[in-house]
């Protein structure tokens, strides 16, 4: 089974269109992976699907980085 | 070019010049309860060369498609390579005829499931019409005018003569334009399925799409996208620009009759084609070719020959005209820009392409059709037609370049 690191990962790399050895647990979604407005909020969607749980929209506001993703999901499910 | 026929110009027109059909069954979904199972669809197109993982993800297959052609059209250009292009004065117009109907399909199918908060973010942005010109704007940096006109089947020859117009008004030095579509999806196959406007041909797939044959039973829904560079003549010489041809007419109408059938005398397309003739300054007889609208319906065949007789009149038995669409179906939207495509590669080889399939032909269609084989002739002058739902229109009449 892979770890939430593993998973989160993998998902910001499918929807963001960017490589493996990109994506550091600091990364910011928009400064550092490109991502617009559109793709976070689809983004957290495929997190939402993948670890089974809502994200509300005020909390989702507050992921702004590959580290922030992983420590909302590892607090809430 | 994308078509049923080859992911390019080349390929397409080589099927063309060959009479080969690009139709096939449907695979791209499970069409087994459907009583229309065929269709014309792109085949083995690796988007990686094209277009960005983003773009590939979050775009409907007609966008692809349309920046496809697009890039592809921009690349044969060299405007790319022409470094006092001025960015400001090259504009886009590619249409779409339905627009992003699979991503709309799979959105509702999720909204319906799961809520409206499962609806993508990327829902309007990947399937309205006007965003093959959006991305293609952003792609080229290409700042002038941008616009996709939406007329079903005529959207690809209205998207061609409007940006002709603009050029020629001095709002633009050069215009991408054309046309675009992807609708053999589920409900696009069942919805012109409903409206008895398709061939239930299942069991000979290639011999569907039959314009003015006797056995022909409708149109045969196909996928692609043309799109055409067009430029200021000045300006295109000034570049060195290889010129394939021009636009030398543009003509538009309305039946004004029924919102699918055009009136049996076929009195709104021979308006589109005598108002194609006066724009161009050309009397009936100097065409040598027409690239029918001729989609192989019923009614559709018979009232635009009509037309043609009466826009002609004994020179109508003179001229040669033919359907290749009877090899690619019907890429609606698409189906004007890749015809007019065809219709300057005519003039370009001296090439008379086939209408396939034409075996008997029917009861008052007793034009010269280029009957099954594409033939040899000079061809200075093509005219190209497009009619659409709606009762919508178009005309473009296309010259040899002589210097």
């Amino acid at each position: 089974m892979s770890t939430v690191e593993e998973r989160v990962k993998k998902i910001v790399c499918e929807q963001l269109g960017v490589k493996e050895s990109e994506v550091q647990n600091s990364s910011s979604f928009v400064e550092d992976l490109g991502a617009d407005s559109l793709d976070t909020v689809e983004l957290v969607m495929a997190l939402e699907e993948e670890f089974e749980t809502e994200i509300p929209d005020e909390e989702a506001e507050k992921l702004a980085s590959v580290q922030d993703a992983i420590d909302y999901i590892v607090a809430h499910t | 070019m994308l078509s049923p026929l080859g992911n390019d110009v080349k390929s397409s027109w080589e099927g063309v010049r060959a009479g080969r059909s690009g139709i096939g069954n449907i695979e791209r979904f499970d069409a087994s309860g459907y009583n229309t199972r065929i269709g014309g669809a792109i085949k083995d197109l690796d988007l990686e060369p094209w277009l960005s993982t983003k773009e590939a993800r979050k775009l409907d297959a007609f966008i692809h498609y349309g920046l496809i052609a697009a890039q592809q059209a921009v690349d044969d250009s060299g405007l790319d390579d022409y470094d006092a292009l001025d960015k400001d004065r090259v504009g886009i117009a590619i249409g779409s005829g339905i627009g992003g109907l699979e991503y709309i399909e799979k959105n509702v199918l999720t909204m319906d499931k799961s809520g409206p908060r499962k609806v993508s973010p990327f829902f309007v942005p990947a399937s309205v019409i006007n965003m093959i010109s959006g991305n293609a704007g952003i792609r080229f940096g290409y700042r002038g005018p941008n616009i996709a006109i939406v007329t079903a089947c005529t959207t690809g020859t209205h998207n061609i003569g409007y940006a002709a117009r603009t050029i020629a008004y001095g709002d633009a030095d050069v215009m991408l334009a054309g046309g675009s579509e992807m609708a053999t999806t589920r409900t696009g196959i069942a919805a012109f399925s409903a409206a008895r406007a398709l061939s239930t041909r299942n069991d000979e797939p290639e011999k569907a799409s039959r314009p003015w044959d006797r056995e022909r039973d409708g149109f045969v829904l196909s996928d692609g996208a043309g799109v055409v560079v067009l430029e200021d003549l000045e300006h295109a010489r000034k570049r060195g620009a290889t010129i394939y041809g021009e636009v030398v007419g543009f003509g538009m109408s309305d039946d004004a009759h029924h919102i699918t059938a055009p009136p049996a005398s076929g009195e709104g397309a021979a308006r589109s084609m005598n108002n194609a003739l006066r724009d161009a300054g050309m009397s009936p007889d100097e065409v040598d070719y027409i690239n029918a609208h001729g989609t192989s319906t019923q009614v559709g065949d018979v009232a635009e020959v009509a037309a043609v007789k009466s826009v002609f009149g004994d020179h109508a038995e003179k001229l040669a005209m033919s359907s290749t669409k009877s090899m690619t179906g019907h890429l609606l939207g698409a189906a004007g820009a890749v015809e007019g495509i065809f219709s300057v590669l005519a003039i370009r080889d001296g090439l008379l392409p086939p209408t396939i399939n034409l075996d008997n032909p029917d009861e008052g269609c007793d034009l010269d059709f280029v009957a099954n084989k594409s033939r040899k002739s000079d061809v200075r002058v093509a005219l190209s037609n497009s009619f659409g739902f709606g009762g919508t229109n178009g005309t473009l009449i296309f010259r040899r370049y002589e210097d």
